[in-house]
């Protein structure tokens, strides 16, 4: 009778007829069979950059996507902008004619459009200061603003104010300009009402930063005498800001790290508990398996996303946490059953070959059968899924994230990038466009490399290459 | 047949418990609690709350109360926290309807929209209808819904001002119009899943016996296609048809907050903002009951549809 001590793995000998061409073991087989699959080795290097990006990015990027750049908020991807240089100004006082009466005689039923809006000085984001003909008859002007043309004069846009008497045809606007073309529409009115009238002017104001802030930034330094009027180099955003001037770029890379670490970390913890919880479910088999297997199918009958929200919320976030830790345990708690069936299945058949009858005969304790035989074999089926996991739990932080159930403001992860970008939409696409392009980016790459490793690990394929 | 049903339907009963079970437990572990989250009140007020809530008992007593009136006929889940005077069972009667209108539609749109694309991919094999359909099916896969969420009511803004008029609402709940853009963008992903799905077990069955038999015996094309080729690619597709319906009624939540749709979604996240005790169990049990056995009927159906799992 032979014990388990005695047990000992056989040494290769090698008297059995000479192989001549080297022999290839099951994982080097698979990966070139992957490198010939371009579309997976291209999945793979982009995974590669993807890891660079954000763990390298923040380096080379050195700026703290928490900072607020209020002279450029909202602005578009592009090169560098410069900014002329202004003098802090009071307030302006407006216009006011002398040889123009400040309320008319009678008030007309119907006046004529305003006409001549123009800037009185140069216009810049700093301040716009509006001027304009005045109207015969009026008692005051109205004055709107809108990033569009208006078609009717429902369509002004934005009521910035106004002024309350005939002769004043001034107006002063320092609210959230940008360099972009406006719209300035002014109405005449009757002290009161508006007239069914209205003119309207296009103007653009050139990017201006006051001295004292550009100085204050270490846009210029503190030894250099500068005048108004001269020009200085904005702080470059090459993805552009988001709607409170914070550079996206900076917030990628580090959505990025939030994002990418939930994505991997949560599977990798959630497929190696559904391995040795399915592993030792098809090990022990018989009653204990009905068991387990039983309990695994109760959790994945829980809605998944329902949970998803109760179990962060019960781990609880505290003022001041991100909430990435109650997520990863939600993550994983919901996760591991499918990962468990897989593998559970996997080892009920591996069990039975022979191979596995082999070794029990020679006396190999389970924890060699386990570690030599079962966990290798399967390990095929627990890589795939792992790579598809990561996918899915990408989508799952973002899809959280973005009703607002997920990853705590400020923290940016790419999903609570896209809750804020979906709302500036329409004026300002890119906050969305950068976040959701790095999603579908990730997730693609894992998709095509999870589709490459089930071809290339596939021991059906094996034999015909 | 009988048997096996029912013998489903108990196991199903069996996860509805689990559900429930969980849902009290993950409730009570929660930091905080719903009377909170008004103004401080006076621990007189407080504690007559707490008794009108049940709060005041022990937990056990609690999962015993809530457990017994859960039990059908008349499952009764309580009154709203945070709108003391609405019932929950009210809540899901009236708001649940829209979420199951848009979920199901989605459904039939991935299945018919999954089983179209994916036969004519696997027809056209490496041809230009595959190699643009698998594209859109990769985008349709990599892109999050939210994302076709928001590119759809874009698209409907477009469409909107190019018309003229407000065509199709690019927002709300009302006739077939408000339904069709949000039912398609929540089916979306689930039909580029089934589309990849029934590509491959097209190409699958093509390599059978009995589609050689049937083509050696001098069947119509046609005939092969649909009645041997398509037939048994289909089945696959139906058996992930139950947790996609899950995946798809609990993901509207997306879709229920990008075009204002009053669905039980929306409310959910709503309740878990508050704390909102009564309607978190409320709705977590009813959705989990109305999914476990949405399973069983597809797996019943696949019964039918499948002769051979009949016999089993």
């Amino acid at each position: 009778m032979s014990d388990a001590a005695d047990f000992a793995p056989a040494v290769r000998q090698d008297v059995a007829a000479a192989i001549t061409r080297p022999s290839l073991s099951y994982w080097q087989d698979a990966w070139s069979r992957l490198k010939r699959n371009t579309r997976a080795l291209l999945s793979l290097y982009i995974l590669i950059a993807l890891a660079t990006f954000t763990l390298l990015g923040p380096f080379l990027w050195d700026v703290d996507p928490a900072l607020q750049d209020l002279n450029q908020v909202s602005q578009a991807p592009g090169p560098a902008r410069t900014a002329a240089l202004v003098a802090h100004e009071p307030r302006w006082s407006g216009r006011r004619l002398v040889d123009v009466p400040a309320e008319p005689d009678e008030y007309p039923d119907a006046v004529a459009a305003p006409a001549g809006i123009r800037a009185a000085q140069a216009p810049t984001t700093q301040l716009v200061r509006l001027t304009w003909d005045p109207v015969d008859g009026a008692a005051g002007y109205s004055v709107y603003r809108n990033t569009q043309a208006p078609e009717t004069q429902n369509d002004l846009g934005l009521p910035l104010g106004g002024t309350d008497a005939g002769n004043a045809v001034g107006f002063e606007d320092r609210l959230n300009l940008e360099g972009r073309t406006y719209y300035y529409s002014v109405v005449p009115t009757d002290g009161v009402d508006e007239y069914d009238v209205y003119g309207t002017a296009t103007i653009t104001p050139q990017l201006a930063i006051l001295i004292d802030e550009a100085r204050e930034r270490g846009l210029i330094g503190g030894s250099t005498t500068v005048t108004p009027g001269d020009t200085v180099e904005l702080d470059w955003h090459p993805f552009g800001t988001d709607y409170l001037g914070r550079d996206l770029l900076a917030r990628v890379m580090q959505g990025a790290r939030v994002s990418l670490f939930i994505g991997t970390v949560a599977p990798l913890l959630f497929v190696c508990f559904g391995v040795a919880y399915g592993g030792t479910a098809g090990y022990l088999g018989g009653r204990m398996d009905a068991l387990l297997m039983r309990f695994a199918d109760f959790v994945v009958a829980l809605p998944f996303l329902l949970f998803m929200i109760l179990f962060k919320i019960a781990f609880g976030i505290g003022p001041g946490e991100s909430g990435i830790l109650p997520m990863l345990i939600a993550l994983v708690l919901l996760g591991w059953p499918a990962t468990a069936r897989l593998v559970r299945g996997q080892v009920l058949q591996i069990r039975e070959q022979g191979f596995i009858d082999a070794a029990r005969l020679l006396g190999a304790p389970p924890s060699y059968l386990i570690a030599r035989h079962i966990i290798p074999n399967t390990m095929g089926v627990i890589l795939v899924t792992l790579t598809f996991a990561v996918p899915s739990a990408i989508f799952t932080e973002a899809f959280l994230s973005f009703i607002g159930m997920g990853v705590a403001p400020p923290t940016p992860s790419w999903g609570s990038m896209c809750n804020e970008g979906v709302k500036t939409m329409l004026s300002h696409p890119h906050e969305l466009f950068f976040p959701a392009l790095f999603i579908s980016i990730t997730v693609l790459a894992f998709n095509l490399l999870g589709d490459g490793l089930t071809e290339a690990l596939d021991s059906r394929l094996r034999s015909r290459d | 047949m009988l048997i096996y049903i029912l013998k489903r339907l108990l196991a199903g009963l069996a996860t509805v418990w689990f559900i429930a079970t969980a849902t009290f437990l993950a409730m009570h572990a929660v930091p905080g609690d719903p009377l909170l989250n008004d103004k401080a009140v006076s621990a007189e007020i407080r504690r007559n709350l707490e008794v009108r809530y049940g709060l005041d008992k022990p937990v056990y007593e609690q999962y015993l109360v809530f457990m017994g009136n859960m039990l059908p006929p008349d499952s009764d889940f309580g009154i709203s926290f945070t709108q003391p005077n609405r019932r929950v069972n009210d809540i899901i009667r009236e708001h649940f309807p829209i979420s199951a209108t848009l979920g199901l539609l989605a459904v039939f749109f991935a299945t018919v929209g999954g089983v179209l694309f994916g036969a004519i991919t696997a027809t056209f094999r490496n041809r230009m209808p595959d190699i643009v359909i698998m594209f859109l099916v990769i985008l349709g896969i990599s892109v999050p819904s939210f994302v076709f969420a928001a590119l759809g009511q874009l698209a409907l803004v477009n469409i909107n001002q190019l018309v003229g008029y407000s065509l199709i609402p690019i927002a709300g709940w009302g006739g077939i119009t408000h339904m069709l853009v949000p039912s398609l963008v929540l089916g979306l992903g689930t039909m580029a899943l089934l589309t990849r799905l029934m590509r491959s077990s097209m190409l699958e069955v093509v390599n059978e016996d009995y589609i050689k038999t049937a083509r050696a015996k001098g069947l119509s094309p046609r005939r092969i296609f649909f009645k041997h080729q398509l037939r048994n690619a289909i089945l696959p597709v139906i058996t992930v048809l139950g947790p996609q319906i899950a995946a798809i009624t609990t993901g509207g939540f997306v879709v229920e907050l990008v075009f204002a749709i009053p669905g039980l979604g929306r409310y959910f996240v709503q309740a878990v903002q508050q704390l909102d005790y009564t309607v978190i169990m409320g709705t977590t049990v009813f959705y989990g009951a109305f999914l476990v056995f949405m399973v069983i009927l597809v797996d019943i159906l696949y019964g039918y549809i499948d002769p051979r799992v009949r016999i089993r």
